[in-house]
């Protein structure tokens, strides 16, 4: 019950499996999100444990459980922390809870159901790091989220856990719960950190690449993910060796996956990384239990609405960073959807294609103008009044995007070679290249499907323009 | 000049105290206008603007930048309905025309009585639970074409209480207890590391 007497509904989704449970090792609970729970359950041990070491052994004990960014782009974290340059001071850390990748549910349910355990992740890294003020930025569309993280903040301040001299020590830090507005670019990080200053949420240009480097207020700032955070009291309750013995050398630990569309059962999944495939998630019995109505897969999308589409024929890749680059796509944000055979493949790349040119910030032309030419073009196929210059015109602008062979899947069936992640791009951020990536894959792997569309149309009469001096 | 209750000038203050620097306040202050107003008005822009230290324009710079700013009155409830990709694989599309045909809107506009906004949205971290839609940015999941009609009688009965209006997002505020709060501190006067780091080791490490 919130102070105001409403309750709030539990948000659904998870579904438990006998997979190892890191994250979400409390979600069975009804109460998980309260301190009493937390506490009982192994709450804060993390931290103190943390505490009785120095920070440089909190910092190697990261690194050595080489903890992979759960973000999108899945750089080590410990790697990351190690960007702050020597003798820069104030330090501060956000943390990115502005969870808006199309197919994407993880950690709005890590911030609902398990707030506590986000917030000692936060405390460890700025002990770790020397970081003198966090922000908690979570999405502004989130209500139930900035509920159950401001009654989480409150209790823990309350405990000691939190502010002045945090559990008899000398470690001091305030966290600050901040939300946004509604404007998915602000996921990237330098775009979250012009939010969080007050301004337009516009990606900065760049290098430098890291803002721990240049970040909140010039100086040295550490992004992390909600998921990423979450996952510290764990590995410094139970040692990086621990988790390490969890999935592969390369992809440790567990991964929340949430995956959509139409299979059988839908859901948010904590798998063992590195070694679970694309098969055990969508058809494995404890898990989706397969396609609905036991029909064909068509195309899935392996990693959020920014990474290129798979088929049938990547089913058995493991979410592996390294094996799925190479086959034409990214394991981004850990998010699956699946189409059937049923789907209308033009018509579902456009519900993502015109996601990104809505949410283009219009700092780069290209994404801009290019994503709002593609949702043009992609709409009038849909809408069957689209001609086969159409066809040609979409990759052309596509181009001007993300210029080169842009990545893709093999298909044995169509004859087509992988090209693999990632492309080059002529924009500060993922958002342009992201509008093209689902026309791209959706033609590229049913191009007669959007034949089809336009058979019949004749060209419009395109008037050639010269401009002259 | 005055836009914000005494009650709400006073949360605004503690709220800008929380950042190193107040230009930083600008995104709760402006929340927290939309939450004692229901709308983002003039007024309050050019008040967050003097409490911040910055022009309006500034103001309405930032603000005219996101989405869940509305800088015009709108109805007692938003319903955003996802169209992205899971919620549009689930039904997406039939689940907007229903609801501009039940509420004889389109979307994008707002119920003659003032009681509805509809639009169509983008997703909302709710894939698995497809097709859903959000009011005053809470969730439903899985809505049929029933379950909205129910929801709208819900809305529409005066009774109702179960949703707050639009505005209105968290309702635990968060609280720092002044004697366990470190403060902000301005980035240009802090040049040393914070007491736990020894900075000798931390260059070396």
């Amino acid at each position: 019950m919130t102070e105001r007497g409403i309750p709030i509904p539990h948000a659904p989704g998870f579904i438990a499996n006998k997979t190892p449970r890191i994250v979400t090792s409390r979600f069975d609970y009804e109460d998980s999100f309260t301190i009493a729970r937390y506490e009982e359950t192994g709450g804060y041990q993390g931290l103190r444990t943390a505490l009785s070491r120095t920070p440089e052994a909190v910092h190697g004990e990261v690194r050595d459980a080489s903890l992979l960014g759960r973000g999108g782009a899945g750089f080590p974290a410990g790697v990351k922390w190690g960007f702050c340059p020597p003798g820069v001071w104030p330090r501060y850390l956000v943390v990115n809870g502005d969870e808006s990748e199309p197919g994407t549910y993880k950690d709005r349910l890590l911030m609902e159901l398990d707030p506590h355990q986000l917030i000692e992740g936060c405390l460890i890294a700025c002990y770790a790091i020397g970081l003198s003020q966090c922000f908690l930025y979570v999405r502004g569309e989130m209500a139930v989220a900035q509920e159950r993280i401001a009654q989480a903040l409150n209790e823990a301040y309350e405990a000691g856990y939190i502010g002045k001299n945090i559990l008899g020590t000398e470690f001091s830090v305030d966290i600050v719960l901040h939300w946004g507005a509604g404007a998915y670019v602000v996921g990237e990080e330098t775009a979250l950190i012009e939010s969080l200053e007050g301004n337009r949420g516009m990606p900065r240009l760049k290098p430098p690449y890291f803002p721990a480097s240049i970040g909140l207020y010039g100086q040295p700032t550490i992004v992390n993910n909600v998921e990423t955070l979450s996952n510290l009291p764990w590995i410094l309750s139970n040692g990086f060796e621990a988790f390490k013995a969890i999935g592969t050398e390369t992809s440790p630990g567990t991964r929340m996956v949430a995956v959509s569309g139409h299979v059988k059962r839908p859901g948010v999944y904590e798998i063992v990384n590195g070694t679970t495939t694309f098969r055990d998630l969508i058809y494995g019995e404890t898990m989706c239990g397969g396609i609905r109505n036991d029909a064909a897969l068509k195309a899935f999308v392996p990693g959020g609405g920014s990474a290129p589409w798979f088929t049938a024929d990547q089913l058995d890749l493991p979410f592996e960073a390294s094996q799925v680059g190479p086959e034409g796509s990214m394991l981004g944000s850990g998010a699956i959807m699946v189409m059937d055979e049923t789907t209308d493949i033009p018509a579902a790349a456009l519900t993502l294609t015109k996601f990104y040119a809505h949410e283009s910030c219009g700092k780069c032309v290209p994404c801009r103008e290019g994503g709002t030419w593609l949702e043009q073009i992609m709409r009038r196929i849909v809408n069957g009044s689209g001609t086969k210059r159409d066809l040609d015109l979409l990759i052309e602008v596509g181009e001007t995007i993300c210029p080169g062979d842009f990545p893709h899947a093999s298909n044995k069936e169509k004859g087509l070679s992988a090209v693999p992640f990632p492309y080059k791009m002529t924009t500060i951020c993922f958002v342009g290249p992201s509008a093209f990536a689902p026309v791209h894959s959706a033609l590229t792997l049913f191009k007669e499907e959007f034949e089809a569309k336009v058979a019949g149309n004749s060209d419009r009469n395109y008037v050639e323009v010269t401009i002259s001096a | 000049m005055t836009f914000f209750t005494e009650e709400n000038l006073e949360l605004a203050h503690e709220i800008i105290g929380r950042y190193p620097k107040q230009r930083s306040a600008m995104i709760p202050l402006l929340h927290l206008a939309q939450e004692q107003a229901g709308w983002v008005t003039e007024e309050a822009m050019k008040q967050i603007g003097g409490l911040i230290g910055t022009s309006s324009a500034e103001v309405l710079g930032t603000c005219s930048f996101y989405e869940m700013f509305k800088r015009h009155e709108v109805g007692r409830y938003v319903v955003n309905i996802c169209t992205t990709m899971s919620c549009a694989l689930m039904g997406a599309e039939e689940l907007l025309e229903h609801a501009e045909t039940r509420l004889g809107i389109k979307a994008g506009s707002t119920t003659s009585d003032g009681l509805f906004t509809l639009e169509g949205a983008e997703c909302q971290a709710a894939c698995t639970e497809a097709p859903c839609l959000q009011v005053n940015y809470r969730h439903k999941y899985r809505v049929t074409l029933s379950d909205f009609d129910h929801l709208i009688d819900e809305l529409a009965d005066p009774k109702n209480e179960g949703t707050p209006r639009h505005g209105v997002l968290a309702q635990i505020r968060q609280h720092i207890p002044t004697e366990r709060s470190v403060g902000a501190m301005h980035p240009e006067s802090v040049n040393a590391p914070p007491v736990w780091i020894e900075e000798q080791k931390e260059a070396n490490s």
